[in-house]
């Protein structure tokens, strides 16, 4: 079949399988909870857990495909490795996280049906070729979770936090939509392939929209990724928000943006990256510097992880800055460490909520006493955050940084890895409270469930084995990443980088 | 045969981590049978160590992330030659005699033992690797066990004291990685030895920037003026276990870095760089002895004192010709085992009476006439009497340095002196004196572990100063394509 430009359009709706699949089973979940009361309680875990086993399945049989739906849609190693990540996020949450959701969460069916909906938008985010069906995932991916964050049961935060991520949430797609406006106005397509070819061309006339769109572009994304200027959203929604979206935020939300990032800055943008590549070094910097310092003063667990999430944003946004074939696989690498890492400590977190009720970092006192296994996972998941050696963090920070260095960015390393040093004061005042502290009243030992030792373990486990052995994440990564850069690209990014590079080593030499 | 000797203590540490909890007092039986293996296995690779071998002998290597995997390739390699199998064999040494003088350890027993071998095998990995990222993993894995030991076992201010050691390590070891960084991006590979072999030349940033970014790490490690102030704190806090590997091992992870990596693979700018190196030396050894002089507090003298003689070390690095180097890499072994000796006896007088005030002290000779005399040896050694071992490395290294910084060499004679002023000072107000009813209860040091940990340090002492051989012949070994290096460049 073909559009009437022409265009041979493949409607093999096989490849978008997966998708389909978890809609579907977000629409089963919300009908059985209203129409099959029988069902009980349990039922919407277990439905989502077997649509995103499901998804996952038929997610396999497109690894090392290379193809389109009707140009809207790449079917690549680079979207696989995204719905592998977001399908994973997700069965680790319903298993880690269904207590919690039981207890603390009004309408647990409409979290699990939300969790599918959000985790399709997010796969679109990753997997789209065309602007319109981008921006499509992103606001599937925003608006099940401006609902998402304010389910909290009980909870006064919940809704401050769900009205200040609707609005500013808003704006930031406002300005996004603005942004592409110009941007189609000047490259006449909204087809990525398309955009890159007009932006190599003559753009005589065209600089000031482009400048102008790419700045409502970059901010607009930079609101989604919490970067600092446009992070001011980010702590309230994740404290206010129920843990497992919080989780949900700071794992499949981020990486679906940078998913996002990369898909633009490594493809239809990359031929100006003269006009925006300043602006991310800027964003990464202030990122990093303010999202580590402000995370100094934190007494909240959630906030804590919140500016700790937002600093790693930083991180992989010096990713984008000198994005190639080799930073983009070294992004993807630092995400799926930090998605891993995340994931562990705030499913730990859960069960710690689970038990006391608390989420102060002072009320951690002690825990080595009181549940040591719960201790462990935590100390784990801070210090890989942290980047220490023997997990999946020290590894993952590592390849960033090196992949940052030979981009030519050699200043922004040395900011984030201060920054890095910084990081690992605030995580140790954690660890501190667990080790060093006595337990503050009861002081015997309690257990968790047996699925929250199942999802802790697997993520445990799978943070000492990237540490250790990381080379299966560092493959897949690179598939993904030669899976973005098939063909030219790589040959224009080398040669618009490569002024960019002399231009930053002087600067550097001044640090 | 290296491998295992990484292996064994983190194999024990794991062990003892999972004794049940009322058999936690095992904990200590583990760990003297898996430090004692791993003693064990250095000195068959010291003794198996072949001088007249150039290049890294008992290496073992194997891809560890493969070029196909990711496009880059880190190695794990592990190997010593003339510089680090003295080292080696002291980190072996120092292990036992450590969890000997921890043999009362009561609270929490099998997580202290746990983390005391968890240290060893992260040292370990430091004085073996040599692989740049290799090397950083260990250097960073080193602080874990650290913080947790002197941060939950110390006493006064440990929780400071831990901190303030974690952030001085850790903002230098953060330039050292953006050094790495630089090194390996430009050229193509963090294995040391292709690095020594092929310098690099030119890279993206002056590599002026690059050498201080790497030498600062190791300046707070080894650790000299300015950045030494983590280092009384650290001690004075620390249980007397993690005093002896502080000084013993930990310090000269900061001396074999300069040499191993430093100077060789920058080394250009490091010979630009001589005459700070040397002029911070000069001065760290004299600010350290007569701070040294003004102290108190029985354990912060002795910490005070390693400032000053680990300016020794970087004296003998700064004069970058074979004898210096020599000194400085014989200086490092030494005054692991002087230094290690002093804070045992420290150690072993402090459980006794308690306090650390050396005006508290009177007459101790007569009541603990053992640890007096071990007092007094360590001491002697300390200020390089001659017939101990600190005497020949102090001579070698002001040999080695006299001709290139004379300045320099004279503060650290001087020093000497400033050192038998403050060591003779300290064991006649402690020992000696009147011996008064304060202390009429106090019992020696008589239990088989307190004298098997004193006697051993003592005939290591005594054998290198008797019989230097034992160690020049292979610290020459190693010296000697570090010095040819160093010597190429003018």
């Amino acid at each position: 079949m073909t559009d009437f430009l022409g265009n041979h359009l493949n409607l093999n709706v096989g490849l978008l399988l997966p998708e389909i699949i978890l809609a579907v089973g977000s629409v089963l979940v919300v009908f059985l909870d209203m129409f099959w009361e029988k069902a009980g309680r349990g039922s919407a875990p277990l439905v989502t857990f077997l649509t995103l086993i499901a998804a996952g399945v038929a997610s396999a049989s497109d690894i090392d495909a290379v193809d389109d739906f009707a140009r809207m849609v790449s079917i690549d190693n680079f979207t696989t490795f995204f719905r592998f990540m977001f399908i994973g996020v997700g069965i680790m949450l319903v298993i880690g996280g269904w207590e919690y959701v039981d207890k603390h969460v009004n309408h647990p069916a409409e979290f699990y049906a939300l969790l599918l909906l959000s985790t399709v938008g997010a796969i679109f985010m990753a997997s789209a070729r065309d602007l319109l069906i981008a921006y499509l995932g992103i606001e599937v991916l925003s608006f099940s979770l401006y609902i998402a964050v304010s389910l909290g049961k009980n909870d006064n935060r919940a809704g401050e936090a769900g009205l200040k991520y609707v609005l500013l949430g808003g704006v930031a797609s406002a300005m996004l939509l603005y942004g592409l406006s110009l941007l189609y106005g000047v490259a006449g397509s909204t087809q990525y392939g398309d955009i890159a070819g007009a932006l190599q061309g003559d753009l005589t006339g065209l600089h000031m929209p482009l400048i102008l769109g790419l700045t409502l572009i970059v901010s607009g994304l930079g609101f989604k990724v919490s970067a600092v200027p446009f992070h001011m959203w980010a702590p309230d929604a994740y404290e206010g928000a129920p843990m497992p979206v919080t989780a949900y935020l700071s794992a499949t939300s981020k990486g679906a943006t940078l998913a996002l990032f990369l898909r633009w800055f490594g493809g239809p943008l990359l031929p100006a990256i003269g006009d925006w590549q300043w602006m991310m070094a800027v964003i990464a910097t202030l990122t990093m510097v303010f999202g580590n310092l402000i995370a100094l003063q934190q007494h909240n667990v959630k906030r804590l992880l919140a500016y700790s999430s937002i600093a790693q944003g930083g991180f992989m946004l010096m990713a984008v800055t000198t994005v190639s074939d080799i930073s983009a696989s070294a992004l993807l690498v630092h995400l799926g460490g930090y998605v891993i890492t995340n994931l562990a400590l705030f499913l730990a977190i859960i069960q710690f909520y689970n038990r006391t009720g608390k989420e102060e970092i002072t009320d951690f006192a002690g825990l080595s006493r009181t549940n040591p296994y719960l201790a462990v996972v935590i100390t784990a998941g801070l210090f890989s955050l942290a980047g220490m050696p023997l997990l999946a963090g020290f590894f993952t920070k590592f390849i960033l940084f090196q992949a940052v260095v030979q981009g030519g960015f050699l200043w922004l390393v040395v900011v984030a890895v201060v920054g890095s040093t910084v990081s690992l004061f605030y995580y140790l005042q954690v660890i501190r409270q667990m080790y060093i502290y006595e337990p503050v009243g009861d002081a015997s030992r309690w257990t968790i469930s047996g699925s929250g030792y199942i999802a802790t373990g697997v993520l445990l486990a799978a943070i000492v084995f990237v540490g250790i052995q990381g080379a299966p994440l560092y493959t897949v990564a690179d598939r993904a990443a030669f899976a973005l850069f098939d063909g030219a690209p790589v040959a224009a990014a080398a040669g618009h980088a490569a002024p960019a590079a002399p231009a930053a080593a002087p600067k550097a030499g001044g640090h | 045969m290296l491998t295992l000797f990484l292996l064994l203590p983190v194999t024990g540490a794991v062990l003892s981590l999972f004794l049940p909890e009322e058999k936690q007092h095992d904990a200590k039986w583990i760990a003297l049978v898996f430090s004692g293996a791993a003693f064990a296995v250095s000195v068959v690779v010291f003794a198996l160590f072949n001088a007249s071998v150039p290049g890294y002998q008992f290496v073992n290597t194997f891809e560890w992330i493969a070029a196909s995997d990711a496009g880059f390739r880190i190695r794990y390699t592990v190997g010593v030659d003339g510089l680090s199998a003295p080292l080696v064999l002291l980190l072996g040494l120092l292990s036992v005699v450590s969890v000997l003088v921890s043999w009362r350890i009561e609270v929490k027993a099998k997580q202290y033992f746990a983390w005391l071998l968890f240290m060893e095998t992260a040292v370990a990995g430091v004085f073996l690797s040599l692989d740049l990222i290799q090397f950083f993993l260990f250097w960073e894995l080193e602080l874990l066990p650290m913080f947790m030991l002197i941060s939950q076992w110390g006493s006064g201010r440990r929780l400071y004291s831990a901190t303030k050691f974690l952030i001085y390590t850790l903002a230098g070891s953060a330039f050292m990685l953006v050094g790495f960084l630089v090194l390996g991006a430009t050229a193509g590979t963090f294995d040391i030895a292709e690095l020594t072999a092929k310098p690099v030349t030119q890279a993206v940033v002056p590599l002026t920037f690059v050498f201080w970014a790497i030498m600062l790490a190791f300046l707070v490690k080894l650790p000299t003026f300015p950045v030494h102030t983590w280092l009384p704190d650290a001690h004075t806090d620390a249980p007397t276990a993690v005093s002896v590997m502080l000084a013993g091992v930990l310090l000269k992870m900061g001396g074999y870095g300069i040499i191993r990596i430093a100077l060789p693979l920058l080394p250009q700018q490091a010979h630009d760089s001589r005459l700070i190196l040397a002029s911070l030396a000069g001065f760290s050894v004299l600010w350290g002895a007569v701070i040294t002089l003004r102290q108190t507090d029985l354990k912060r003298l002795v910490a005070y004192s390693s400032v000053s003689h680990m300016g020794y070390v970087l004296l003998g690095v700064s004069a970058m010709g074979s004898l210096g180097l020599s000194g400085a890499a014989m200086q490092m072994f030494t005054h692991g085992t002087i230094t290690g000796l002093l804070f045992v006896v420290v150690g072993l007088i402090y459980d006794r009476t308690h306090t650390r005030e050396i005006s508290q002290m009177s007459g101790l000779m007569h009541r603990m006439p053992v640890v007096g005399t071990v007092f007094v040896i360590a001491g002697l050694a300390s200020l390089g009497l001659p017939g101990m071992s600190g005497f020949v490395a102090e001579m070698t290294t002001f040999l080695g340095s006299l001709d290139a910084h004379p300045v320099a060499t004279a503060a650290g004679i001087f020093g000497v002196v400033l050192s038998a002023g403050y060591i003779l000072w300290t064991v006649q107000r402690v020992l000696h004196g009147p011996a008064t009813d304060r202390w009429k209860e106090l019992t020696d040091a008589t239990s088989w572990w307190e004298v098997t940990a004193m006697a051993s340090l003592v005939f290591v002492i005594l054998a290198v100063g008797i019989y230097p051989a034992l160690l020049t012949t292979a610290v020459q070994a190693g010296i000697a394509p570090i010095a040819q290096i160093m010597e190429g460049v003018s």
